[in-house]
Protein backbone atom coordinates (compact mmCIF):
# COMPACT_ATOMS: atom_id res chain seq x y z
CA UNK A 1 0.00 0.00 0.00
CA UNK A 2 1.39 3.68 -0.74
CA UNK A 3 1.06 7.48 0.08
CA UNK A 4 -1.01 8.81 -2.91
CA UNK A 5 -1.33 12.71 -3.05
CA UNK A 6 -4.28 13.31 -5.37
CA UNK A 7 -4.27 17.10 -6.41
CA UNK A 8 -2.82 18.19 -2.92
CA UNK A 9 -2.24 22.07 -2.82
CA UNK A 10 -0.92 23.57 0.23
CA UNK A 11 -0.77 27.59 0.72
CA UNK A 12 0.83 28.75 3.75
CA UNK A 13 -0.99 31.12 6.27
CA UNK A 14 1.14 34.57 4.68
CA UNK A 15 -0.68 32.92 0.92
CA UNK A 16 2.17 31.57 -0.30
CA UNK A 17 1.03 28.46 -2.20
CA UNK A 18 3.95 26.69 -1.78
CA UNK A 19 2.40 23.06 -3.81
CA UNK A 20 0.21 23.43 -6.39
CA UNK A 21 -1.93 20.18 -7.88
CA UNK A 22 0.36 17.61 -6.85
CA UNK A 23 -0.06 14.17 -7.91
CA UNK A 24 2.04 11.31 -6.59
CA UNK A 25 2.53 7.96 -5.01
CA UNK A 26 4.93 6.55 -3.15
CA UNK A 27 5.04 2.92 -2.99
CA UNK A 28 6.37 0.44 -0.03
CA UNK A 29 10.15 -0.35 -0.30
CA UNK A 30 10.75 2.22 -3.07
CA UNK A 31 13.31 4.81 -2.77
CA UNK A 32 12.08 8.17 -4.41
CA UNK A 33 14.48 11.68 -4.72
CA UNK A 34 12.24 14.80 -4.74
CA UNK A 35 14.55 17.62 -6.85
CA UNK A 36 14.43 21.31 -7.70
CA UNK A 37 15.71 24.42 -6.64
CA UNK A 38 14.66 26.05 -3.06
CA UNK A 39 11.22 27.54 -3.36
CA UNK A 40 10.35 24.43 -5.57
CA UNK A 41 7.84 23.01 -2.95
CA UNK A 42 9.87 19.75 -2.27
CA UNK A 43 9.90 20.38 1.44
CA UNK A 44 6.13 21.42 1.72
CA UNK A 45 5.37 18.03 -0.47
CA UNK A 46 7.55 15.47 2.14
CA UNK A 47 5.79 17.52 5.17
CA UNK A 48 2.73 17.17 3.69
CA UNK A 49 3.30 13.16 3.34
CA UNK A 50 3.60 12.84 7.06
CA UNK A 51 0.95 15.09 8.28
CA UNK A 52 3.34 17.66 9.65
CA UNK A 53 1.22 19.77 7.09
CA UNK A 54 -2.03 19.49 5.71
CA UNK A 55 -3.59 20.08 2.22
CA UNK A 56 -5.50 23.10 2.19
CA UNK A 57 -6.94 21.12 -1.31
CA UNK A 58 -6.67 17.47 -2.75
CA UNK A 59 -5.93 14.47 -0.49
CA UNK A 60 -3.13 12.05 0.88
CA UNK A 61 -3.73 8.75 1.95
CA UNK A 62 -1.16 6.53 3.81
CA UNK A 63 -1.76 3.28 2.94
CA UNK A 64 -5.70 3.75 2.20
CA UNK A 65 -6.24 6.16 4.71
CA UNK A 66 -6.81 9.77 4.46
CA UNK A 67 -4.09 11.85 6.50
CA UNK A 68 -7.33 14.77 7.23
CA UNK A 69 -8.33 13.82 10.47
CA UNK A 70 -5.47 11.77 11.91
CA UNK A 71 -2.92 13.62 14.39
CA UNK A 72 0.17 14.23 13.34
CA UNK A 73 1.58 12.29 15.97
CA UNK A 74 -0.20 9.03 15.13
CA UNK A 75 0.60 9.40 10.97
CA UNK A 76 4.25 9.83 12.52
CA UNK A 77 4.47 6.45 13.25
CA UNK A 78 3.82 5.16 9.89
CA UNK A 79 5.78 8.05 8.06
CA UNK A 80 9.46 9.25 9.45
CA UNK A 81 10.70 12.76 8.62
CA UNK A 82 14.36 13.36 9.50
CA UNK A 83 15.39 17.02 9.47
CA UNK A 84 18.14 18.63 7.41
CA UNK A 85 19.36 20.04 10.57
CA UNK A 86 20.18 17.58 13.00
CA UNK A 87 20.04 20.41 15.56
CA UNK A 88 16.47 20.96 14.91
CA UNK A 89 15.19 17.23 15.81
CA UNK A 90 17.25 16.29 19.05
CA UNK A 91 16.57 17.50 22.21
CA UNK A 92 17.80 14.98 24.61
CA UNK A 93 21.04 15.66 26.90
CA UNK A 94 22.82 12.06 25.55
CA UNK A 95 22.52 9.96 22.81
CA UNK A 96 20.70 6.89 24.48
CA UNK A 97 18.00 8.94 25.96
CA UNK A 98 17.30 10.43 22.66
CA UNK A 99 16.82 6.84 20.91
CA UNK A 100 13.96 6.21 24.13
CA UNK A 101 11.88 9.11 23.18
CA UNK A 102 9.94 7.37 20.89
CA UNK A 103 9.52 3.51 22.94
CA UNK A 104 8.79 5.68 25.62
CA UNK A 105 5.93 8.25 24.23
CA UNK A 106 4.62 4.91 23.17
CA UNK A 107 5.05 2.94 26.34
CA UNK A 108 7.01 0.03 24.49
CA UNK A 109 8.35 -2.35 27.25
CA UNK A 110 12.05 -2.70 27.81
CA UNK A 111 13.02 -6.03 25.75
CA UNK A 112 11.02 -4.42 22.71
CA UNK A 113 13.02 -0.84 23.50
CA UNK A 114 16.29 -2.62 23.34
CA UNK A 115 15.69 -4.37 20.21
CA UNK A 116 14.36 -1.24 18.61
CA UNK A 117 17.47 0.69 19.36
CA UNK A 118 20.34 -2.22 18.44
CA UNK A 119 18.78 -2.23 15.16
CA UNK A 120 18.90 1.35 15.15
CA UNK A 121 22.21 2.22 16.24
CA UNK A 122 23.62 -0.98 14.06
CA UNK A 123 21.55 0.41 10.88
CA UNK A 124 24.01 3.83 11.76
CA UNK A 125 27.20 2.99 13.53
CA UNK A 126 26.53 5.32 16.09
CA UNK A 127 27.30 2.67 18.74
CA UNK A 128 30.62 4.27 20.06
CA UNK A 129 28.67 7.68 20.77
CA UNK A 130 25.41 6.29 22.82
CA UNK A 131 26.77 8.04 26.23
CA UNK A 132 27.88 11.15 24.38
CA UNK A 133 25.82 14.47 24.77
CA UNK A 134 24.79 14.88 21.30
CA UNK A 135 26.20 18.74 21.00
CA UNK A 136 29.67 17.34 21.46
CA UNK A 137 29.28 14.90 18.51
CA UNK A 138 30.70 16.44 15.32
CA UNK A 139 27.79 17.14 12.68
CA UNK A 140 27.73 13.64 10.76
CA UNK A 141 27.66 12.05 13.67
CA UNK A 142 24.67 14.04 15.17
CA UNK A 143 22.88 13.52 11.65
CA UNK A 144 23.11 10.39 11.86
CA UNK A 145 21.68 9.86 15.59
CA UNK A 146 18.96 11.87 13.93
CA UNK A 147 18.21 9.19 11.76
CA UNK A 148 18.37 6.20 14.27
CA UNK A 149 16.34 8.00 16.34
CA UNK A 150 13.29 7.94 13.67
CA UNK A 151 14.37 4.32 12.72
CA UNK A 152 14.00 3.30 16.01
CA UNK A 153 10.14 4.12 15.22
CA UNK A 154 8.53 1.55 13.19
CA UNK A 155 7.83 3.23 10.17
CA UNK A 156 7.05 1.78 6.64
CA UNK A 157 8.37 5.26 5.07
CA UNK A 158 11.73 7.42 5.98
CA UNK A 159 12.02 10.57 4.63
CA UNK A 160 15.29 12.18 4.74
CA UNK A 161 15.60 15.85 4.30
CA UNK A 162 19.24 16.44 2.20
CA UNK A 163 20.89 13.45 4.18
CA UNK A 164 24.22 13.52 2.27
CA UNK A 165 25.01 17.58 3.32
CA UNK A 166 28.27 17.56 5.36
CA UNK A 167 28.39 13.69 5.07
CA UNK A 168 32.46 12.82 4.20
CA UNK A 169 33.03 9.82 2.10
CA UNK A 170 32.58 7.15 4.83
CA UNK A 171 29.44 8.53 5.68
CA UNK A 172 27.96 8.50 2.16
CA UNK A 173 29.15 5.09 2.49
CA UNK A 174 27.60 4.48 5.79
CA UNK A 175 24.06 5.89 4.50
CA UNK A 176 23.90 4.16 1.34
CA UNK A 177 24.55 0.53 3.42
CA UNK A 178 21.70 1.74 5.75
CA UNK A 179 18.97 2.45 2.84
CA UNK A 180 20.09 -0.79 1.38
CA UNK A 181 19.24 -2.40 4.66
CA UNK A 182 15.72 -0.33 4.59
CA UNK A 183 14.79 -1.25 1.21
CA UNK A 184 15.53 -5.25 2.41
CA UNK A 185 12.91 -4.70 4.68
CA UNK A 186 10.69 -3.15 2.68
CA UNK A 187 11.06 0.56 4.20
CA UNK A 188 10.21 3.42 1.38
CA UNK A 189 13.00 6.04 1.59
CA UNK A 190 11.63 9.84 -0.13
CA UNK A 191 14.70 12.02 -0.01
CA UNK A 192 14.58 16.00 -0.76
CA UNK A 193 18.47 16.55 -2.12
CA UNK A 194 20.74 18.78 -4.15
CA UNK A 195 23.22 15.91 -4.32
CA UNK A 196 22.51 14.87 -7.85
CA UNK A 197 25.54 11.89 -7.62
CA UNK A 198 23.48 10.25 -4.32
CA UNK A 199 20.21 10.98 -6.80
CA UNK A 200 21.85 8.80 -9.83
CA UNK A 201 23.39 6.34 -7.27
CA UNK A 202 20.61 5.53 -5.54
CA UNK A 203 17.57 6.68 -6.66
CA UNK A 204 15.63 4.67 -9.97
CA UNK A 205 13.24 7.42 -9.49
CA UNK A 206 13.48 11.18 -9.53
CA UNK A 207 10.80 13.37 -9.18
CA UNK A 208 11.83 17.32 -10.51
CA UNK A 209 9.80 19.90 -9.03
CA UNK A 210 9.41 23.71 -9.77
CA UNK A 211 6.80 26.67 -8.86
CA UNK A 212 5.34 23.63 -6.79
CA UNK A 213 4.03 21.16 -9.22
CA UNK A 214 5.89 17.75 -10.32
CA UNK A 215 7.38 18.92 -14.01
CA UNK A 216 9.41 15.29 -14.44
CA UNK A 217 8.61 11.82 -12.74
CA UNK A 218 11.23 9.03 -14.35
CA UNK A 219 14.59 7.63 -13.77
CA UNK A 220 17.62 9.51 -13.01
CA UNK A 221 18.78 9.57 -17.21
CA UNK A 222 15.25 10.48 -18.09
CA UNK A 223 15.50 13.85 -15.77
CA UNK A 224 19.21 14.81 -17.04
CA UNK A 225 18.35 14.08 -20.50
CA UNK A 226 15.59 16.53 -20.65
CA UNK A 227 16.92 20.12 -21.10
CA UNK A 228 13.39 21.54 -20.57
CA UNK A 229 13.07 19.97 -17.04
CA UNK A 230 16.54 21.03 -15.71
CA UNK A 231 16.31 24.61 -16.87
CA UNK A 232 12.82 24.56 -15.50
CA UNK A 233 14.57 23.39 -12.15
CA UNK A 234 17.64 24.77 -12.21
CA UNK A 235 19.49 21.33 -12.02
CA UNK A 236 23.05 20.88 -12.77
CA UNK A 237 23.53 17.87 -14.80
CA UNK A 238 26.20 15.41 -13.18
CA UNK A 239 29.97 16.47 -14.83
CA UNK A 240 30.18 12.97 -16.22
CA UNK A 241 26.52 13.60 -18.31
CA UNK A 242 27.59 17.36 -19.22
CA UNK A 243 30.88 15.64 -20.31
CA UNK A 244 29.11 13.48 -22.60
CA UNK A 245 26.57 15.62 -23.61
CA UNK A 246 29.43 18.38 -24.70
CA UNK A 247 31.71 15.42 -27.01
CA UNK A 248 28.22 14.43 -28.40
CA UNK A 249 28.35 11.20 -26.58
CA UNK A 250 25.55 10.42 -25.32
CA UNK A 251 22.41 12.21 -23.81
CA UNK A 252 21.32 9.43 -21.31
CA UNK A 253 24.74 8.85 -19.28
CA UNK A 254 24.70 9.10 -15.30
CA UNK A 255 27.42 7.60 -14.60
CA UNK A 256 31.28 6.73 -15.83
CA UNK A 257 30.57 3.07 -16.98
CA UNK A 258 27.61 4.78 -19.57
CA UNK A 259 30.47 6.45 -21.47
CA UNK A 260 33.71 4.29 -20.74
CA UNK A 261 32.69 2.34 -24.12
CA UNK A 262 31.83 5.44 -26.16
CA UNK A 263 35.48 7.13 -25.78
CA UNK A 264 38.14 5.90 -28.71
CA UNK B 1 56.67 36.32 5.20
CA UNK B 2 54.55 33.15 5.24
CA UNK B 3 51.27 32.48 6.16
CA UNK B 4 52.06 29.74 8.35
CA UNK B 5 54.84 27.57 9.64
CA UNK B 6 53.76 24.52 11.57
CA UNK B 7 57.35 21.94 12.65
CA UNK B 8 55.93 18.92 14.28
CA UNK B 9 53.56 20.11 15.76
CA UNK B 10 51.36 17.58 17.73
CA UNK B 11 47.56 18.90 19.64
CA UNK B 12 45.64 17.08 21.89
CA UNK B 13 42.52 18.21 23.47
CA UNK B 14 42.35 18.36 26.98
CA UNK B 15 40.62 15.57 28.64
CA UNK B 16 40.70 13.88 24.92
CA UNK B 17 42.68 10.04 25.17
CA UNK B 18 44.89 10.98 21.81
CA UNK B 19 46.33 13.45 19.26
CA UNK B 20 43.96 15.53 17.10
CA UNK B 21 47.08 16.77 15.65
CA UNK B 22 49.66 14.18 14.98
CA UNK B 23 53.62 15.52 13.99
CA UNK B 24 52.06 18.39 11.10
CA UNK B 25 54.77 20.11 9.38
CA UNK B 26 52.83 22.64 7.19
CA UNK B 27 54.29 25.69 5.18
CA UNK B 28 51.03 27.97 3.56
CA UNK B 29 52.82 30.79 1.96
CA UNK B 30 50.44 33.93 1.39
CA UNK B 31 48.31 34.76 -1.68
CA UNK B 32 47.04 31.20 -2.09
CA UNK B 33 43.46 29.44 -2.03
CA UNK B 34 44.43 25.96 0.61
CA UNK B 35 41.34 23.52 -0.07
CA UNK B 36 41.95 21.32 3.02
CA UNK B 37 40.32 17.62 2.53
CA UNK B 38 39.94 14.75 4.63
CA UNK B 39 36.97 12.52 6.66
CA UNK B 40 35.62 13.69 9.37
CA UNK B 41 38.01 13.28 12.56
CA UNK B 42 41.20 13.41 10.05
CA UNK B 43 41.80 17.33 11.59
CA UNK B 44 40.42 19.46 9.65
CA UNK B 45 38.55 21.63 11.85
CA UNK B 46 41.77 21.10 14.58
CA UNK B 47 43.94 22.17 11.87
CA UNK B 48 41.64 25.80 11.47
CA UNK B 49 41.37 25.91 15.20
CA UNK B 50 44.89 26.04 15.70
CA UNK B 51 45.57 28.69 12.99
CA UNK B 52 42.73 31.17 14.17
CA UNK B 53 44.42 30.56 17.72
CA UNK B 54 41.84 29.65 19.18
CA UNK B 55 44.20 26.98 20.16
CA UNK B 56 45.47 27.25 22.77
CA UNK B 57 43.36 30.21 23.89
CA UNK B 58 40.08 29.30 23.53
CA UNK B 59 40.17 25.19 23.08
CA UNK B 60 42.59 23.87 25.85
CA UNK B 61 44.80 21.21 25.20
CA UNK B 62 48.66 20.26 24.80
CA UNK B 63 50.66 21.94 22.00
CA UNK B 64 53.66 20.35 21.31
CA UNK B 65 56.32 21.67 18.39
CA UNK B 66 56.24 25.01 16.82
CA UNK B 67 53.45 27.04 14.90
CA UNK B 68 54.04 30.41 13.44
CA UNK B 69 51.33 32.48 12.19
CA UNK B 70 52.80 35.61 9.92
CA UNK B 71 55.46 35.12 11.09
CA UNK B 72 55.20 35.29 14.62
CA UNK B 73 55.01 32.64 17.33
CA UNK B 74 51.62 31.72 18.11
CA UNK B 75 51.91 32.37 21.46
CA UNK B 76 53.00 35.46 21.41
CA UNK B 77 50.24 36.31 19.55
CA UNK B 78 47.60 38.43 21.50
CA UNK B 79 44.45 36.58 20.89
CA UNK B 80 42.28 39.90 20.18
CA UNK B 81 44.92 41.30 17.62
CA UNK B 82 45.10 37.58 15.88
CA UNK B 83 40.82 37.70 15.35
CA UNK B 84 41.66 40.91 13.77
CA UNK B 85 44.24 39.54 11.38
CA UNK B 86 42.79 36.22 10.72
CA UNK B 87 39.12 36.07 9.60
CA UNK B 88 37.22 33.03 10.80
CA UNK B 89 33.73 31.29 9.12
CA UNK B 90 32.98 28.31 11.28
CA UNK B 91 31.56 25.18 10.22
CA UNK B 92 28.26 25.46 12.33
CA UNK B 93 26.56 29.34 11.59
CA UNK B 94 24.76 28.04 14.76
CA UNK B 95 28.36 28.90 16.40
CA UNK B 96 28.86 32.32 14.65
CA UNK B 97 25.77 34.13 15.02
CA UNK B 98 25.53 36.57 17.68
CA UNK B 99 22.20 35.94 18.80
CA UNK B 100 21.93 39.53 20.08
CA UNK B 101 20.83 41.11 16.61
CA UNK B 102 17.39 41.56 15.51
CA UNK B 103 17.98 42.18 12.43
CA UNK B 104 20.19 40.36 9.59
CA UNK B 105 21.44 43.34 8.41
CA UNK B 106 22.77 44.58 12.25
CA UNK B 107 24.34 40.68 12.13
CA UNK B 108 26.15 41.46 9.45
CA UNK B 109 27.07 44.85 10.81
CA UNK B 110 28.41 43.77 14.28
CA UNK B 111 31.78 43.09 13.26
CA UNK B 112 32.56 45.77 11.26
CA UNK B 113 31.09 48.43 14.10
CA UNK B 114 33.36 46.38 16.66
CA UNK B 115 36.47 47.22 14.65
CA UNK B 116 35.39 50.94 14.67
CA UNK B 117 34.49 51.23 10.80
CA UNK B 118 32.32 54.28 9.94
CA UNK B 119 28.58 54.02 9.62
CA UNK B 120 28.37 54.89 5.98
CA UNK B 121 31.09 52.31 4.88
CA UNK B 122 29.55 49.45 7.08
CA UNK B 123 26.27 50.07 4.77
CA UNK B 124 28.45 50.21 1.48
CA UNK B 125 29.74 46.84 2.60
CA UNK B 126 26.50 44.82 4.06
CA UNK B 127 24.69 45.86 0.60
CA UNK B 128 27.46 44.83 -1.32
CA UNK B 129 27.96 41.09 0.20
CA UNK B 130 24.38 40.75 0.67
CA UNK B 131 23.97 41.60 -2.95
CA UNK B 132 27.03 38.99 -4.17
CA UNK B 133 24.94 36.47 -2.09
CA UNK B 134 21.09 36.74 -2.92
CA UNK B 135 20.05 38.00 0.68
CA UNK B 136 19.19 41.20 0.73
CA UNK B 137 15.80 40.05 1.27
CA UNK B 138 16.58 38.84 3.95
CA UNK B 139 18.53 41.94 5.52
CA UNK B 140 15.48 43.30 7.50
CA UNK B 141 14.59 39.78 9.17
CA UNK B 142 15.30 38.22 12.63
CA UNK B 143 18.62 36.29 12.18
CA UNK B 144 16.55 33.68 14.64
CA UNK B 145 14.11 32.74 12.04
CA UNK B 146 16.42 31.89 9.29
CA UNK B 147 16.70 28.67 7.49
CA UNK B 148 20.10 26.51 8.07
CA UNK B 149 21.38 27.55 4.77
CA UNK B 150 20.25 31.31 5.01
CA UNK B 151 22.06 31.08 8.50
CA UNK B 152 25.45 29.99 6.62
CA UNK B 153 25.21 32.49 4.02
CA UNK B 154 24.39 35.37 7.38
CA UNK B 155 27.31 33.77 9.15
CA UNK B 156 29.59 33.89 5.54
CA UNK B 157 28.93 37.21 5.17
CA UNK B 158 29.48 39.20 8.38
CA UNK B 159 32.88 37.42 8.31
CA UNK B 160 33.52 38.49 4.44
CA UNK B 161 32.77 41.86 5.24
CA UNK B 162 35.23 42.44 7.69
CA UNK B 163 38.06 42.13 5.09
CA UNK B 164 40.78 40.60 7.06
CA UNK B 165 43.52 39.75 5.06
CA UNK B 166 43.60 36.12 6.16
CA UNK B 167 40.37 33.82 6.25
CA UNK B 168 40.26 30.80 7.71
CA UNK B 169 36.82 29.23 6.20
CA UNK B 170 35.45 25.27 7.51
CA UNK B 171 33.16 24.09 5.20
CA UNK B 172 31.00 26.93 4.32
CA UNK B 173 28.29 25.55 2.20
CA UNK B 174 27.22 22.54 4.09
CA UNK B 175 23.74 23.42 3.63
CA UNK B 176 23.77 25.31 0.56
CA UNK B 177 22.29 23.88 -2.78
CA UNK B 178 24.86 24.19 -5.85
CA UNK B 179 23.96 27.64 -6.88
CA UNK B 180 24.32 29.39 -3.31
CA UNK B 181 27.78 27.09 -3.16
CA UNK B 182 29.42 28.43 -6.66
CA UNK B 183 28.35 31.67 -5.61
CA UNK B 184 30.22 31.06 -2.40
CA UNK B 185 33.30 29.81 -4.34
CA UNK B 186 33.13 32.61 -7.06
CA UNK B 187 33.76 34.96 -3.42
CA UNK B 188 36.17 33.27 -2.23
CA UNK B 189 38.16 33.05 -5.71
CA UNK B 190 37.92 36.89 -6.05
CA UNK B 191 39.34 37.36 -2.41
CA UNK B 192 42.12 35.61 -3.37
CA UNK B 193 42.67 37.24 -6.37
CA UNK B 194 42.33 40.44 -4.34
CA UNK B 195 45.82 39.43 -2.84
CA UNK B 196 43.62 38.06 0.44
CA UNK B 197 45.04 34.61 2.28
CA UNK B 198 42.73 31.95 2.31
CA UNK B 199 42.29 28.11 4.16
CA UNK B 200 39.49 26.61 3.28
CA UNK B 201 37.64 23.07 4.25
CA UNK B 202 35.40 22.18 1.73
CA UNK B 203 33.53 18.31 1.47
CA UNK B 204 32.71 19.43 -2.32
CA UNK B 205 35.65 18.31 -4.19
CA UNK B 206 34.45 19.14 -7.59
CA UNK B 207 34.35 22.75 -6.18
CA UNK B 208 37.70 22.09 -4.66
CA UNK B 209 39.14 21.09 -8.17
CA UNK B 210 38.50 24.18 -10.07
CA UNK B 211 39.00 26.98 -7.40
CA UNK B 212 41.72 25.73 -4.66
CA UNK B 213 45.66 26.43 -5.66
CA UNK B 214 47.37 23.85 -3.37
CA UNK B 215 45.59 21.06 -1.18
CA UNK B 216 46.21 19.75 2.06
CA UNK B 217 45.22 16.15 2.33
CA UNK B 218 44.55 15.08 6.13
CA UNK B 219 43.73 11.52 7.47
CA UNK B 220 44.36 10.72 11.22
CA UNK B 221 45.49 13.80 12.39
CA UNK B 222 48.07 13.87 10.28
CA UNK B 223 48.88 16.04 6.69
CA UNK B 224 49.11 12.70 4.55
CA UNK B 225 49.95 15.62 1.15
CA UNK B 226 50.24 18.88 0.20
CA UNK B 227 50.81 20.14 -3.30
CA UNK B 228 49.18 21.48 -6.31
CA UNK B 229 45.58 20.49 -6.54
CA UNK B 230 45.87 19.16 -9.73
CA UNK B 231 49.03 16.77 -8.71
CA UNK B 232 47.28 15.95 -5.24
CA UNK B 233 44.30 14.51 -7.16
CA UNK B 234 46.23 12.31 -9.01
CA UNK B 235 48.04 11.23 -6.26
CA UNK B 236 47.07 8.03 -4.35
CA UNK B 237 47.17 9.78 -0.67
CA UNK B 238 43.62 10.73 -1.77
CA UNK B 239 42.69 7.18 -1.71
CA UNK B 240 44.36 6.37 1.51
CA UNK B 241 42.45 9.27 2.85
CA UNK B 242 38.72 8.25 1.73
CA UNK B 243 38.76 11.95 0.08
CA UNK B 244 36.36 11.47 -3.14
CA UNK B 245 37.90 12.70 -6.33
CA UNK B 246 36.36 14.52 -9.17
CA UNK B 247 33.86 12.88 -10.94
CA UNK B 248 36.35 13.59 -14.38
CA UNK B 249 39.24 12.41 -12.07
CA UNK B 250 38.19 8.88 -12.09
CA UNK B 251 36.58 8.89 -15.88
CA UNK B 252 40.22 9.12 -16.27
CA UNK B 253 41.50 6.65 -14.24
CA UNK B 254 38.61 4.23 -15.41
CA UNK B 255 40.01 5.07 -18.97
CA UNK B 256 43.62 4.29 -17.72
CA UNK B 257 42.41 1.11 -16.31
CA UNK B 258 40.74 -0.31 -19.64
CA UNK B 259 44.05 0.96 -21.75
CA UNK B 260 42.64 4.14 -22.96
CA UNK B 261 44.52 6.43 -20.49
CA UNK B 262 44.55 10.22 -21.70
CA UNK B 263 48.17 10.87 -21.04
CA UNK B 264 47.27 13.40 -18.48
CA UNK B 265 44.67 13.15 -15.27
CA UNK B 266 42.10 15.89 -16.06
CA UNK B 267 40.39 17.49 -12.37
CA UNK B 268 37.87 19.60 -13.94
CA UNK B 269 35.70 18.97 -16.40
CA UNK B 270 37.27 21.59 -19.47
CA UNK B 271 39.69 19.56 -18.72
CA UNK B 272 38.50 16.11 -19.14
CA UNK B 273 36.57 17.14 -22.29
CA UNK B 274 39.84 18.92 -24.17
CA UNK B 275 41.47 15.49 -23.27
CA UNK B 276 38.47 13.53 -24.75
CA UNK B 277 37.81 15.67 -27.85
CA UNK B 278 41.65 15.97 -28.58
CA UNK B 279 41.43 11.49 -27.92
CA UNK B 280 38.74 11.65 -30.72
CA UNK B 281 40.13 13.59 -33.29
CA UNK B 282 43.01 11.61 -33.42
CA UNK B 283 41.04 8.52 -33.47
CA UNK B 284 38.93 9.96 -36.74
CA UNK B 285 41.93 10.57 -38.29
CA UNK B 286 43.46 7.42 -37.83
CA UNK B 287 40.68 5.74 -38.85
CA UNK B 288 39.92 7.91 -42.38
CA UNK B 289 44.00 6.99 -42.75
CA UNK B 290 42.90 3.34 -42.15
CA UNK B 291 40.08 4.16 -44.71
Amino acid sequence: MPITLHDVHHAYPDGTLAVRGVDLTVDRGERLAIVGQNGAGKTTTVKLMNGLLRPTRGTVTIDGQPTAGRTTARIARQVGYVFQNPDDQIFAGDVRTELTLVPRYLRWDAAYTAERVTRAVDLTGIAPHLDSNPNDLPFPVRKFVAIAAILVGTCDYVILDEPTAGLDRPGTRQLLALMDRLRDEGIAVVTITHDMRFVADAFPRVVAMADGTVIADGTAADVFADDDVLARSQLQRLEVAQLARNLHLTDRAIRIDDVLHLIP
Amino acid sequence: MDLANLRDVTFTYAYADSAALEGVTLHLERGQLYGVVGTNGSGKSTLCSLLRGLIPHFHKGTVEGTVEILGRNLADWNPAELARTIGCVFDNPFTQISGIKDTVFEEIAFGLENLGVSRSDIVDRVTSISDRLGITALLPKNPNGLSGGQRQKVAFASIIAMDAEVLVIDEPTSQLDPQSSQAVFEIIADLKDRGKSIVLVEHKIDLMARYADRLVVMHAGKVVAEGPTREILAAPAVDAADVPRPEVTDLAFALESVGKGLGTIPVTRPQAEAAIAARMRGAQVHAHHVA
